[in-house]
């Protein structure tokens, strides 16, 4: 379940309290996000949407701890992220954040298997576990049969396959999407949107997406509005949901 | 290493690149050794010197001789153990290009001070028996051939008209020493004293000294000094290694150059290098950006740049030092009489292989320090 007014007593697998960012470009802070709130379940796949410089891939970054919040918390599964190291944010993103970025962001020279590989190179597992790890991730994606292609030998949405792969391989708590179909045609964007609701339906993950479609954004279970820093609207497969702050 | 294939992957991402840079490493590090090898061939007569030994000189310069007298004088001196004479004889064998070291001797003195040079007895009894005789080093006779037996006239005109001086090789030295000089050409102090003018009859160039004790060369060497001083031929005594290392600056700062050449080829080298992974790095920002994104720590992007940094410097590196082994003793023929033998050490391979080390530590420092403190928010904003 959802929420956003930030009065939640139930624990939460991710929650976020009175979330700001501010920059300063120019002499002059420009306040992205404002006392944001949000409660995430098992499981939830959301969607935030907003024009551009509405601060969804701030809120992204955030959540991923790629940056770190002016004021506000975030909870993940019991650790709070907003204070942690550079260092330990950076262990805490290994463990419980998978990434799926717009552009796929591949590693050129590696196949399909060594991108997908990439994450459990820092973990304890064997060889022989690693290599049933990522053809068990390949499996899910259907690129069984191409983990030995380089990213330049597959097409867009193959390649967006390997991203969701290398995404999934470690087993996160969450995935986080910016803009994943973003570069894709119309088809290849409805198996990868397909695949994600896969992931989330048959697998249990969590998933948070950044999107400007609002055709891929209604296949999130809930999508949040978000204007000038300020969650503005929440509808939850077309009902509103009420307390948006 | 199960980050090698990652690595490796990434070297060869720009073959070209890769290839010219490996190449200009390798023609460096040729270059580097080439000049090391050089600059040890000039200081190896200073390493080579004997502890024990002085080399008493006329004060007015080498040039110039000393009177023949002052050996026995040298020899009443405490701390003296033996003395021994010598002449720069200077002729040239068949063609100037044929450059080497001729040292007219003292056959009675030579071996008790010149200990490492080795001459089997029974070829040492025959010089010293013949008038005409000379002794080669190893390398000098393997240079032209020559057997005990031949006959080897030398051309000169240092001492009176030109003329051509008839000799007998009657031997061949041995240095006891690694790397030590085989190149001299000895001849017969009575030979050379009865055939020159009378104006340089009984004079000698230099006389060597050996010492009872290598702490007695400070004392000796003032001894010698001030016994002559105030003669019409006043001395200059030094310690041979001292000698040897003046004798090496009369060719100009050797080392100087060296090392500025080398210096040169370092900064350009680093410059390269540096160059090449700042620019590496700098293409695969968004690929960092990731790698950091899924939890990959700094120092493991650090560590990435900088191996291959360090494997384009060791396969640089050691195909320069390969081309330096097969092409220093080529090189070392063609300038033989200009240079002194290039030797190339084990020393040598190991100081070139550090400085490649250096180099591809250093020039992967800077970019991978880079690589470390990109933030991976502003790096995939870029992509």
């Amino acid at each position: 379940m959802i929420r956003v007014d930030g009065r939640s007593d139930s624990p939460s697998l991710i929650r976020v309290r009175g979330l700001n960012k501010t920059y300063r470009r120019g002499g002059e802070n420009i306040q992205v996000l404002q006392g944001l709130n949000l409660d995430v379940d098992q499981a939830d796949f959301v969607a935030f949407m907003g024009p551009s410089g509405s601060g969804k891939t701030t809120l992204l970054n955030l959540l991923g701890g790629l940056d770190v919040p002016s004021a506000g918390s975030i909870t993940v599964a019991g650790d709070e992220v907003t204070h942690m190291s550079a260092s330990k944010l950076t262990q805490w993103r290994a463990r419980h954040v998978g990434f799926i970025f717009q552009m796929y962001n591949l590693i050129p020279v590696l196949t399909a298997f060594q991108n997908v590989e990439l994450p459990l190179l820092l973990t304890k597992l064997s060889k022989s576990e690693r290599r049933k790890h990522v053809e068990t991730a390949l499996g899910v994606v259907g690129l069984s049969d191409r983990m030995n292609h380089f990213p330049r030998q597959l097409s867009g949405g193959q390649e967006q396959r390997v991203t969701i792969a290398r995404a999934i391989v470690s087993d996160p708590t969450f995935l986080l999407c910016d803009e994943p179909t973003g570069d894709l045609d119309r088809k290849s964007a409805d198996e990868i949107m397909a695949l994600i609701e896969e992931l989330v339906g048959k697998y249990h993950k969590t998933v948070l997406m950044v999107t400007h479609d609002p055709v891929v954004a209604a296949r999130a279970h809930t999508t949040l509005h978000l204007d000038k820093g300020v969650l503005v609207e929440a509808a939850r497969k077309g009902v509103l949901v009420g307390g948006v702050a | 290493m199960k980050f090698n294939r990652f690595i490796l992957a990434n070297l060869f991402r720009k073959k070209i690149r890769l290839i010219l840079t490996i190449g200009s490493f390798a023609v460096a590090l040729f270059l580097f050794t080439f000049l090391a090898v050089v600059k040890s061939a000039f200081s190896r007569g200073t390493e080579l010197a004997g502890a024990d030994r002085l080399v008493v000189i006329n004060r007015a310069g080498l040039i110039n001789v000393i009177p023949l007298s002052y050996r026995d004088k040298i020899l009443q001196i405490k701390g003296v153990k033996a003395v021994t004479h010598n002449n720069w004889f200077g002729g040239v064998y068949q063609d100037e290009r044929n450059f080497f070291p001729q040292f007219v001797i003292d056959p009675e003195n030579q071996r008790l001070v010149m200990t490492e040079m080795r001459v089997p007895d029974e070829e040492w009894n025959s010089f010293v028996k013949d008038r005409q005789g000379a002794v080669a080093g190893a390398t000098l006779a393997k240079r032209f051939g020559w057997k005990v037996g031949d006959r080897i006239p030398i051309k000169n005109a240092l001492y009176g008209p030109t003329k051509t001086w008839e000799f007998v090789l009657d031997g061949i030295y041995h240095n006891d020493h690694p790397g030590g000089d085989e190149s001299q050409f000895w001849l017969q102090w009575k030979y050379f004293d009865e055939t020159v003018p009378s104006t340089i009859k009984s004079q000698v160039g230099w006389y060597v000294v050996k010492l009872d004790s290598p702490d007695d060369s400070v004392p000796v060497a003032a001894a010698i000094d001030k016994g002559f001083a105030n003669s019409s031929t006043e001395t200059k005594t030094e310690t041979e290694s001292a000698f040897a290392a003046g004798f090496a600056k009369q060719l100009g700062n050797i080392e100087l150059l060296i090392l500025t050449i080398g210096g040169v080829v370092f900064f350009t080298l680093l410059l390269v290098t540096g160059n090449t992974m700042a620019i590496s790095v700098r293409e695969r920002v968004g690929e960092l950006a990731v790698l950091k994104a899924i939890g990959y720590p700094d120092r493991y992007l650090l560590f990435f740049v900088l191996s291959e940094a360090l494997v384009i410097a060791l396969i640089g590196g050691l195909i320069g030092l390969g081309l330096a082994v097969l092409a220093i003793p080529v090189v070392g023929a063609a300038l033989r009489g200009l240079l002194p033998p290039l030797l190339l050490s084990v020393g040598v391979l190991s100081l070139g292989l550090a400085f490649a080390v250096f180099v591809g530590v250093a020039s992967g420092l800077l970019p991978g320090i880079g690589a470390m403190r990109l933030r991976v928010v502003d790096a995939l904003r870029r992509v």
